[in-house]
């Protein structure tokens, strides 16, 4: 076959193919002109902050620089015993240096945050080091050593020498209630701290069971605003969308006065009997009001994908199915709901990865224990301002939810997913 | 075995949607055993909601539907055991070939054996044996159409319905696809119900037509019937060509009757007509109506040719007759010895027979 083709000229003699890139060449250019813009919006806003929130999350330089002679001279050291003299040289001259620049408290700070009693060692020591109470000429080593105990223990200088590398894996440890043993190890935190393991598995659960609710009720409104006469189809449209135009504030604002205790739903199981008076349920600053708000609230991101493809299935393949005998059930069952599974697949993705990242309406009506992992990395990056930690919860998060991508495009294929 | 006349019947059914307007009045129709019965009608006459009361889709709002003799309008769809070809053919578009026919198997709880059996049966009866695995997407309009009456027909059902089912392809295929079905109901015997608004198609097929207007069967007799003898100018008009003359009856005696036109006055076949005075609208089928005939025939008028149209196997024209600038002729292509030019006067006749004096326009 190869043999028999010949390249193929155009009239003036060049060859077709580079005649046809060059013909579409300048197509190509216009076409990426078009794009670029978004391109490098995408680039700005996505990319590079991502980016940003990466390096932020690993990034332990701070220490690194603090130290230079310090880590330089454990280079040689094996970590087992007391370091060797020039270890306690180097951390001398360089907390002199910090010391004159007045940055010596971070140090402190940081250093307590790999093993607890760092900061009160580190003051002393400076508080000796300002009286000029160490002798340079002298063994740097025992002088330090007399300061404190703890200077003498040789775990403290293991911590040290853990903070060398200038990234680090233990915010994304801690992240999972995990942390660097003394040796080195990763060791788990102790039962009753271990916080954001449950707020993960809540998140987890919460977003779960709102895209389940989600779905339960958006399915049949879906199905409804697809056959439904256009008249009325339109006004039932309208009230779905009636929450996508007020502010997600005052909706969840709303909730709060209908979910309170002395709230409107609660009067309303008093006057009809359910409860009593003095026994009104709690349905806010719980699990109960962070499900009903979210739910209320995502459930068109269930709707509209739904609706968009219901909208394609001809109603003449349920009446097919009926009149080829089966019943409703089967006729829905067998040739109505497959076809919508690229509905449901795109709804259940969007609503699921919107609600793991909740934020203002859990914060709200949520309460203790319906708070998410985004409130906790609020928390970080307002209260504590551990930047770097709320990073790394960030980043974790968002792998979270390329792993569930990834999940759905095993099982039933990103190509299916159909937004409209 | 003995055929029931009365395998569908249609008893006194009425049907309205809003209350307000009668799409069907007062419907009385009788289908027999084996017949190919054809709903013919413009679109809003009232055809396809007939045919939805039969597969049980819509219920009469008055009267009853009976198959077999028993009363059917409370049953559901899905008991009612008709086959049904919907206009866009209705496969369902995530099963293949195979799974669609034996989806009405399935139902019903049959063996795969037995299902797998009449698959291959209904497959080659449409000619798509080896099919069984290509979605229906894969598949021509054509292609398509023959798997919709497969799987219409695979779970051997009493009646099958079909709702313009060769609307969306296009006219060659169409014509085979006419033959395909007929032959197909010739083989197998089963009640057909077809509607369509194309009247070719249903003269090619039917056994009998019923023709339907503003809710009401005009007429319901065999094709050749339809079109040689319609009982009303709607018919008259709706199938095939036809000649008009708007007049007065201003004789009548038995089956003849004399028609006053405004300048002349023709012999023609009282039909629907009963006394003088009587308006009325007479038909002529275009190619009843000869130029310069050789024998004798009881109208003889002349006229002005308007317009010729070269149609291949035969050429129209257009005359000017008795007042009526669009009386058409056909003339096939064999004695075109003729020769004819554009504002030549010529003689045209007609048997008084031919000439139906129906109801006015």
């Amino acid at each position: 076959m190869s043999s028999e083709t010949k390249q193929i000229l155009t009239t003036d003699g060049i060859p077709l193919e580079v005649s046809l890139k060059k013909a579409e060449k300048k197509n190509k250019i216009k076409a990426f002109l078009l794009v670029a813009p978004l391109l490098l919006f995408l680039f700005i806003t996505y990319v590079f902050p991502i980016g940003e929130m990466f390096t932020r999350s690993v990034d332990d330089k701070m220490i690194t620089n603090m130290l230079p002679k310090t880590f330089k001279a454990m280079e040689k050291w094996d970590g087992k015993e007391l370091p060797p003299e020039e270890v306690f040289a180097g951390f001398y001259s360089d907390y002199k240096v910090l010391i004159e620049n007045q940055t010596q408290g971070k140090l402190g700070q940081r250093l307590n945050k790999e093993k607890n009693g760092f900061n009160s060692i580190t003051k002393k020591l400076m508080r000796q080091i300002k009286r000029n109470k160490i002798d340079e000429t002298q063994s740097i080593k025992k002088q330090i050593m007399k300061v404190h105990k703890r200077w003498r223990d040789v775990e403290y200088w293991q911590a040290i020498k853990r903070t060398a590398p200038p990234y680090t894996m233990a915010k994304y440890l801690k992240g999972m209630d995990m942390y660097f043993a003394a040796d080195g190890s990763i060791a788990q935190v102790d039962e009753d701290r271990r916080i954001h393991r449950i707020l993960w598995l809540r998140t987890l659960e919460i977003a779960l069971f709102v895209t389940i609710f989600c779905f339960l009720m958006g399915y049949p409104i879906a199905h409804l605003l697809a056959t439904l006469p256009m008249k009325y189809s339109n006004l039932l449209m309208i009230c779905v969308l009636l929450p996508f135009w007020t502010s997600l504030l005052v909706r969840t604002a709303s909730w709060m006065i209908l979910l309170q205790q002395q709230g409107v739903v609660n009067d309303f199981f008093v006057m009809i009997g359910l409860v009593g008076d003095d026994n009104r349920p709690e349905m806010m600053y719980n699990k109960v009001g962070t499900y009903v708000a979210m739910t209320q609230i995502l459930l068109p991101f269930m709707v509209l994908p739904l609706y968009s493809v219901m909208k394609t299935i001809s109603p003449s393949l349920m009446r097919a199915g009926k009149s080829l005998g089966g019943t409703p059930f089967v006729a829905f069952w067998k040739v109505y709901f497959p076809l919508t599974i690229p509905g449901i697949g795109a709804g259940c993705l969007l609503v699921f990865i919107l609600a793991i990242g909740y934020y203002i309406t859990p914060a709200l009506v949520g309460g203790a224990s319906g708070t998410l992992i985004s409130n906790q990395i609020a928390y970080h990056m307002k209260t504590t301002l551990d930047w770097s930690f709320a990073s790394a919860m960030g980043l974790m998060l968002l792998s979270g939810v390329l792993v569930i991508y990834w999940i759905y495009n095993k099982l039933v294929g990103v190509d299916n997913i159909k937004l409209g | 075995m003995s055929k029931n006349p009365e395998f569908v019947k249609f008893d006194k059914v009425d049907k309205s949607y809003d209350g307000k307007v009668l799409v069907v009045k007062d419907l009385q129709l009788d289908i027999a055993e084996g017949e190919f019965i054809t709903m013919l009608g413009p679109s809003g006459s009232g055809k396809t909601t007939c045919l939805m009361m039969l597969a049980g889709f819509e219920t009469p709002t008055n009267g009853e539907i009976l198959l077999d003799g028993n009363i059917i309008s409370n049953i559901p769809p899905h008991k009612r055991g008709i086959g049904m070809v919907f206009q866009n053919y209705a496969l369902f578009p995530h099963m293949t070939v195979y799974e669609n026919l034996a989806f009405p198997l399935r139902v019903r709880k049959i063996e795969k054996d037995e299902i797998d059996k009449k698959v291959d049966k209904a497959l080659s009866m449409v000619s798509l044996n080896g099919f069984e695995t290509r979605m229906p997407g894969q598949l021509s309009g054509g292609q398509q159409q023959r798997v919709a009456v497969a799987r219409a027909l695979v779970f051997d059902p009493a009646v099958v319905l079909m709702d313009e089912p060769l609307g969306a392809l296009d006219k060659n295929l169409r014509e085979s696809m006419q033959y395909e079905i007929k032959h197909i109901h010739e083989s197998i015997g089963v009640t057909v119900v077809y509607v369509t608004h194309d009247q070719s198609e249903a003269l090619t097929m039917s056994n009998r037509i019923a023709v339907f207007n503003d809710g009401k069967v005009q007429q319901l007799s065999s094709p050749a019937e339809l079109y040689e003898k319609p009982v009303n100018s709607f018919v008259a008009e709706f199938i095939g060509e036809n000649n008009t003359f708007n007049g007065e009856v201003s004789d009548i005696s038995g089956d003849e009757c004399k028609v006053k036109l405004p300048n002349a006055e023709i012999l023609s076949n009282a039909i629907s007509v009963k006394s003088k005075g009587e308006k009325t609208t007479v038909s002529l089928r275009p190619e009843r109506a000869l130029i310069e005939p050789t024998e004798k025939m009881d109208n003889l008028f002349s006229g002005k040719i308007e317009e010729v149209i070269y149609h291949g196997d035969h050429t129209r024209v257009r005359v000017n007759l008795l007042g009526n600038p669009e009386f058409i002729l056909k003339v096939p292509n064999s004695t075109s010895n003729l020769e004819l030019k554009v504002s030549q006067e010529i003689k045209i006749g007609w048997n008084s027979y031919d000439a139906r004096a129906l109801d006015p326009k």
